[in-house]
């Protein structure tokens, strides 16, 4: 099989999928050139907690369920957690990837990033340097699939 | 209930009854090697040579014309590297060869192959039905010209070529011609002399054959030279132990299909068409390929807004077996260079979907694809950030 059980099952039964409409932190990684686009939709209290999240994907099987993997990740985590989530270890919960689908993975990683730089953005506050993604500064291309 | 539905038959199909059933004696008693001197060989060299014979005559030629290969990629690649070391061999060490930019890998990645040993290839352009034009065959064609290899006809999008006419274009400019008809043969009427053709590639296994079996034809005179040395096969020119149980079930499967091709040709049309009518209902859907020149059984779309790994993965959980050229699919970023040689953006050629029925397909198949597609479709544009649910169209402008 090409994916594990797990994969298959967060592809198939995706956890919190949708959007939120009163997310204070909304961040968007990918390009329709490259076939995967990922959103993600946070609500974080005064306490810096992710209170809920919510994903939107379009994708192949592994964005998917990286995408829903990720949200079950940093769902009830503080800002100072979810910062911490590595693409490996979202691809590691999900009993692995194959090699050509770990970008996938850090899609999710950098569609949360995007969500929280967004949150500092709203509130005027300076985007701590870990949560910059390489392609923050322009539009080239493929923010995670080396174009 | 566990239902199957297998629509991948431009992928592989299932083995024949009547092949199957040829085959077996080869594989348990008549297990004799056709280059022996004694009976027991020499029979197995007959009923090879009859083989041979059922084969050639599906597709016009003469059976001395008819070389078994291990399949249609080896019969693309000998087909090209043959005919260039048989030029070289003529004086001509280097030159030029014309394709097109929607051929098969086995011929798309042989030709980047003998790009890098110094020929010259022209990967030629299709229209957005993914036809070539004779006339930009001709008018590609130069003085060093060596080889045409165009398809019959395309595996992702079911185009069927103007063979006929591009072969017409080759002898009268006196240039050897090859088509892979992989995809043709035991689909469509194929003739090597009303096409035109001096080699053409098929495969078993696309038409109930076995895997690991094909031909290559090679109009005479021309002699190719071996691209598999050893014992000396096949006239010397391929090879090794003949697949005689591989041989016999590829003429039994490809018979047998010669004698449906009209009836099954028209059932198979019909079902398709109903899948064609069905999905380019859908919004943002939109056939890929010639809505009149197609192979009976192949129907391809794509629909914006989905992904078409995704697409399938969620078919497959239905029960639905099909294909994509979705780069999702394979390990390249790239959707699929046929959809993009057709004109397609990449943002679209993503959401890609290939259905291609056969034998077993039947109307109550079509009804559970109807089915089945537009849900998926609907369900994965509903968490795709690229859809606007409220107004039931892709958020992206397509350039």
């Amino acid at each position: 099989m090409l994916y594990s059980d797990k994969v298959m099952d967060h592809f198939e039964h995706p956890r919190n999928v949708g959007s939120l409409p009163d997310a204070n932190a909304v961040g968007q990684v990918g390009n329709p050139k490259c076939g995967d686009i990922m959103k993600m939709y946070l609500n974080i209290d005064d306490n810096g907690v992710i209170t809920d999240v919510k994903f939107q994907t379009f994708g192949c099987g592994s964005a998917i369920a990286t995408s829903s993997m990720a949200t079950e990740m940093i769902k009830g985590k503080t800002i100072q957690q979810a910062m911490e989530l590595t693409n490996a270890a979202v691809a590691e919960a999900l009993d692995g990837l194959p090699g050509y689908k770990m970008h996938c993975s850090v899609l999710a990683e950098e569609a949360i990033k995007a969500a929280l730089a967004d949150y500092y953005r709203r509130r005027g506050e300076e985007v701590p340097e870990n949560l910059r993604l390489p392609c923050d500064d322009e539009e080239h291309g493929c923010c995670s699939c080396g174009a | 209930m566990s239902r199957f539905i297998y629509a991948d038959h431009a992928g592989t199909t299932a083995l024949s009854r009547a092949a199957l059933e040829a085959m077996a004696p080869y594989l348990t008693e008549r297990y004799g090697n056709p280059s022996s001197l004694y009976r027991f060989g020499q029979e197995a060299k007959s009923d090879l040579e009859q083989a041979r014979s059922d084969v050639a005559a599906c597709i016009g030629a003469k059976p001395e014309e008819l070389f078994f290969t291990s399949g249609g990629t080896e019969a693309d690649n000998w087909a090209l590297k043959g005919v260039l070391e048989w030029m070289a061999l003529k004086g001509k060490p280097t030159g030029h060869i014309i394709t097109s930019a929607i051929e098969h890998h086995a011929i798309l990645h042989t030709a980047q192959h003998l790009e890098k040993q110094g020929y010259d290839v022209t990967y030629l352009p299709v229209d957005e039905l993914g036809r070539v034009s004779p006339a930009e065959v001709e008018a590609a064609i130069r003085p060093d010209t060596l080889l045409i290899s165009i398809m019959a006809a395309n595996n992702e999008i079911g185009t069927i070529q103007p063979v006929a006419e591009i072969g017409a274009v080759a002898r009268k400019h006196k240039v050897l011609f090859h088509t892979d008809a992989v995809q043709a043969v035991g689909h469509i009427p194929v003739d090597v002399e009303a096409w035109n053709v001096d080699l053409l590639s098929l495969s078993a296994h696309k038409f109930q054959g076995p895997k690991g079996v094909g031909a290559l034809y090679v109009r005479k005179p021309l002699r190719l030279p071996p691209l598999i040395h050893g014992g000396g096969q096949e006239k010397g020119r391929r090879s090794g132990t003949e697949n005689v149980a591989g041989v016999v079930g590829m003429a039994a499967a490809l018979k047998e299909a010669a004698a449906q091709l009209e009836t099954e040709g028209a059932r198979l049309s019909a079902l398709r068409d109903r899948l064609i009518d069905g999905l380019t209902r859908l919004p943002y859907s939109r056939l890929t390929g010639d809505p009149a020149n197609r192979l009976p059984g192949t129907a391809s779309f794509v629909f914006e807004g989905v992904e078409g790994e995704a697409l399938l993965l969620h078919l497959d959980s239905r029960g639905i077996c099909a294909s994509s050229g979705s780069a999702c699919s394979s390990a390249s970023l790239d959707p699929s260079h046929v959809l993009l040689a057709i004109g397609l953006p990449h943002a679209i050629a993503h959401g890609s979907l290939r259905l291609s029925l056969g034998a077993d397909n039947t109307d109550a198949d079509v009804d559970a694809i109807l089915a089945a597609v537009p849900e998926v479709v609907a369900y994965l544009r509903e968490m795709s950030p690229v859809w606007d649910a409220a107004e039931q169209k892709p958020t992206w402008v397509v350039e």
